[in-house]
């Protein structure tokens, strides 16, 4: 498609010889540095990567069994002032999202209120009646949350979904850095950028803060991944590294009189808070899905008993789901008192029998999506889809319309990046990672940037295609020491 | 009426299980209809129990066992104390709104015949009387069967000439929620003349204004002081007595013996 509106973050709406000035210097490194050396660079992270392997399986592809996810060197920049106001709108945003899952399967004040309509909340099966009366610790259900923003200028940032289930992509923050520290040195430099690395710690914080109340002053953390063939699986067991606790599997846990126990060869010892990295559904097989062989049978019994912290809590998918989506704005005005610093991007719900009159009339301008899809499966881009993606979608759209949403196509922001035929502006989208312990909600100064390889392209799934980039947040020109959870941000790096 | 109800499970394991996690929804509760005199549950190995309240309101009983296990026998006995106020449903817990029993679930997915079918028999209605009618239609259309090798879900039922009870009541759930009423499956016992039965189950379906009312389409009408409540749930799987997990290898049998009597003396 091409989209010459499209904002482009480094070189604006001028091109390479009229970047926007806060990013002059970066403009100028990405001009000067031959692209043969930016093309070993990205060669060389690409290696390790593999070498690490920080794969992905794509589903649905039997022969590319796992694959590393495509890496670019150009990184995305973030400038002080830009980040400052994506925080707080990122703060408030995951509050509410923790004060509505509270709420719904607490006292259900907002369908008293008359805010949403019932209907779309006790009809969505992510509305887990499992877990209705149940209040973690804190009240805190959604202790990791991955907000996917895209940006259409250089103040207008929207968020397109929330991920309050397991977000992953953190492991690509993290590994991106490492990357880029050691082979664009100079970067760091000449710009002072936030650190990451911080991250394994806030989250190992974050869930000792969140441990139940007879666990002591020691609770014991783990990580529970479904096992090595999970297409995450370096990301759960990276995370258990760097927070220096166990990674386990499910057998390596049992449940007895309503507690969690780990079999260690020293013997069991209690567990307090899993990180689990299982959904909902395969998560106990006494409660959910009864056959499933990854969960934890009893667990849930445990949780329900209040003798083990869950993150994220269960039954958070009535949260993100797409089709509440579409109420966040109300959701947020509700709880917070008032407007979303981060607005939605707008979206037309099929269920309304005018805004599906109004979808199918302009099909091929719009972007439809399946109220339970994930992943850029079951998504149509209208600008770019044949005409008989349209009729097919058309017919879906008529025979269930309940199913959908639809938005308008964006011209998301772009960045420069490295092609086979040199620098070229490419899409992008945005997924911070938002942490909310006992003590309230920390955003990393950074997150995953993930880019559209295919010229034109607007779907950045690496399950489609998509790549990744490294993330820089500039921190502010004044050297101030800023102390953020009680770490300190600035790192030097460098001479 | 006051109502004995004694309820044998047995699970036996062609090879030692190395541990036995269950959820027993065998614990009936206090109503405007039903209060419940004695209750104990009880398992002829070392055994923890557990009780909680589940998110339906249902209580529940999480078991553990550690092995080696060759076999479990659950034994419940309880003598609860019955009314009959003509079916409708009240001082029950309802964590959740009716709405909520609206949700359709693999096994309550009606499908084309049987929502035709509720639409005839209904005749327009969502009130006690159409609910009524709609019980008697399907308790006029169906052969009771005793028994059936795998219970099968609505649609399945409907297309079938001969159903059980739990069956038809499962059936029913997924008729009334096409219809926009909610509508629950409720596992219970049921006391007849002269022979053991299986556990039961019937429906309970909100009729606006009168509230909750609990109809069984395999007798064909309402509720009446001969059925003892136990849990309520979306379908069938939603609500058995047992559900569990195993650790070890080999088969299970299982082997249930229930007793359903009226108090002698009385």
């Amino acid at each position: 498609m091409g989209d010459l509106r499209a904002f482009d973050e480094i070189w604006g709406q001028g091109g390479p010889d009229n970047p926007r000035e806060p990013l002059a210097m970066l403009a100028d490194w990405i001009a000067e540095t031959p692209r043969e050396e930016l093309a070993r660079r990205l060669e060389a992270a690409e290696n390790t990567f593999r070498q690490l392997g920080i794969t992905f399986a794509v589903y649905g592809d039997r022969d590319a069994a796992e694959r590393i996810i495509p890496f670019d060197i150009v990184p995305r920049v973030f400038l002080a002032d830009e980040w400052a106001r994506l925080s707080e709108g990122l703060i408030q945003r995951v509050e509410a999202i923790n004060a509505f899952l509270d709420d719904i399967y607490g006292d259900r004040r907002i369908l008293a209120d008359g805010v949403l309509p019932p209907d779309i909340v006790f009809r969505n099966p992510q509305f887990r009646h499992e877990v209705a009366g149940i209040r973690p610790p804190h009240g805190i259900w959604a202790h990791i949350c991955g907000i996917d923003l895209v940006r259409t200028g250089p103040d207008d940032f929207f968020v397109l979904e929330d991920n309050a289930r397991t977000p992953s992509g953190v492991s690509y923050m993290l590994e991106n850095r490492e990357a880029m520290i050691r082979l664009c040195p100079e970067l760091f430099r000449n710009f002072r950028v936030a650190a990451v690395d911080s991250y394994p710690d806030r989250l190992h914080e974050t869930m000792r803060s969140v441990a139940p109340p007879g666990a002591g002053s020691r609770p014991v953390c783990v990580v529970l991944t479904p096992g090595h063939f999970n297409s995450a699986y370096y990301e759960h067991s990276f995370l258990a590294d760097s927070m220096g606790i166990e990674l386990v599997e499910p057998a390596d846990l049992v449940v007895d009189d309503d507690i969690v126990w780990m079999q260690t060869i020293a013997g069991r010892v209690k567990v307090d808070v899993i990180y689990r990295r299982i959904d909902d559904d395969f998560l106990d097989p006494v409660v959910f899905r009864p056959d499933s062989l990854l969960g934890v049978p009893g667990i849930m019994s445990a949780y329900r008993a209040g003798n083990v912290t869950l993150i994220n809590a269960p039954g958070n998918g009535i949260a993100d789901d797409k089709a509440i989506y579409s109420y966040m704005p109300e959701i947020v005005r509700y709880y917070s008192g008032g407007e979303a610093k981060l607005p939605n991007v707008e979206t037309y719900r099929c269920r309304e029998p005018q805004a599906l009159k109004y979808v199918l009339d302009r099909l091929p301008e719009l972007v439809v999506k399946l109220v339970d899809g994930s992943g850029g499966y079951g998504m149509l881009v209208g600008p770019t889809a044949s005409s008989e993606e349209i009729e097919r979608f058309r017919a879906a759209l008529i025979a269930e319309p309940h199913r959908y949403i639809a938005q308008p196509t964006l011209a998301l922001s772009t960045v420069p990046t490295l092609t086979e035929k040199g620098l070229a502006p490419r899409h992008v989208d945005f997924r911070p990672f938002v942490l909310t312990g006992r003590d309230g909600v920390q955003v990393v100064p950074g997150g995953l940037t993930r880019v559209a390889l295919k010229e034109g392209s607007l779907v950045v799934n690496s399950s489609q295609g998509g790549g990744t980039k490294d993330s820089f947040v500039l921190l502010p020109e004044a050297r101030q020491m800023q102390k953020m959870g009680g770490m300190f941000q600035q790192q030097e790096l460098g001479s | 009426m006051r109502l004995i109800v004694e309820h044998r499970t047995r699970y036996r394991f062609s090879e030692p299980q190395t541990r036995l996690i269950q959820c027993l929804r065998m614990t009936p509760d206090d109503t405007d209809d039903q209060t419940v005199i004695g209750w104990s549950i009880d398992v002829d190995c070392d055994a923890r129990l557990r009780e909680s309240r589940d998110g339906l309101g249902n209580r529940q009983a999480m078991l553990y066992a550690d092995g080696p296990i060759d076999g479990i026998e659950i034994s419940v006995r309880g003598e609860v104390l019955t009314g009959d106020h003509g079916g409708v449903v009240r001082g029950t817990h309802e964590p959740l709104p009716p709405v909520f029993y609206l949700r359709e679930t693999e096994r309550t997915v009606a499908g084309a015949a049987l929502s035709g079918f509720m639409v005839e028999a209904l005749a327009g209605g969502a009130d006690a009387a159409a609910i009524d009618a709609v019980t008697r239609a399907i308790h006029g259309r169906f052969k009771l069967a005793s028994h059936v090798e795998e219970l099968r879900d609505a649609a399945a039922t409907f297309a079938a000439e001969a159903a059980t009870g739990r069956e038809l009541a499962q059936m029913l759930v997924a008729g009334l929620r096409a219809a926009e009423i909610p509508a629950r499956y409720v596992s219970g016992y049921r006391q007849r003349e002269g022979r053991a039965c299986a556990p039961h189950g019937w429906v309970e379906a909100f009729a606006g204004a009168e509230g909750w009312i609990a109809v069984d389409p395999s007798a064909g009408g309402r509720i009446d002081e001969r059925y003892v409540r136990v849990a309520i749930g979306l379908d069938t799987a939603s609500v058995t007595p047992v559900a569990g997990s195993r650790l070890g290898p080999g088969e299970e049998m299982l082997d249930v013996a229930l007793i359903v009597e009226q108090a002698r003396g009385q």
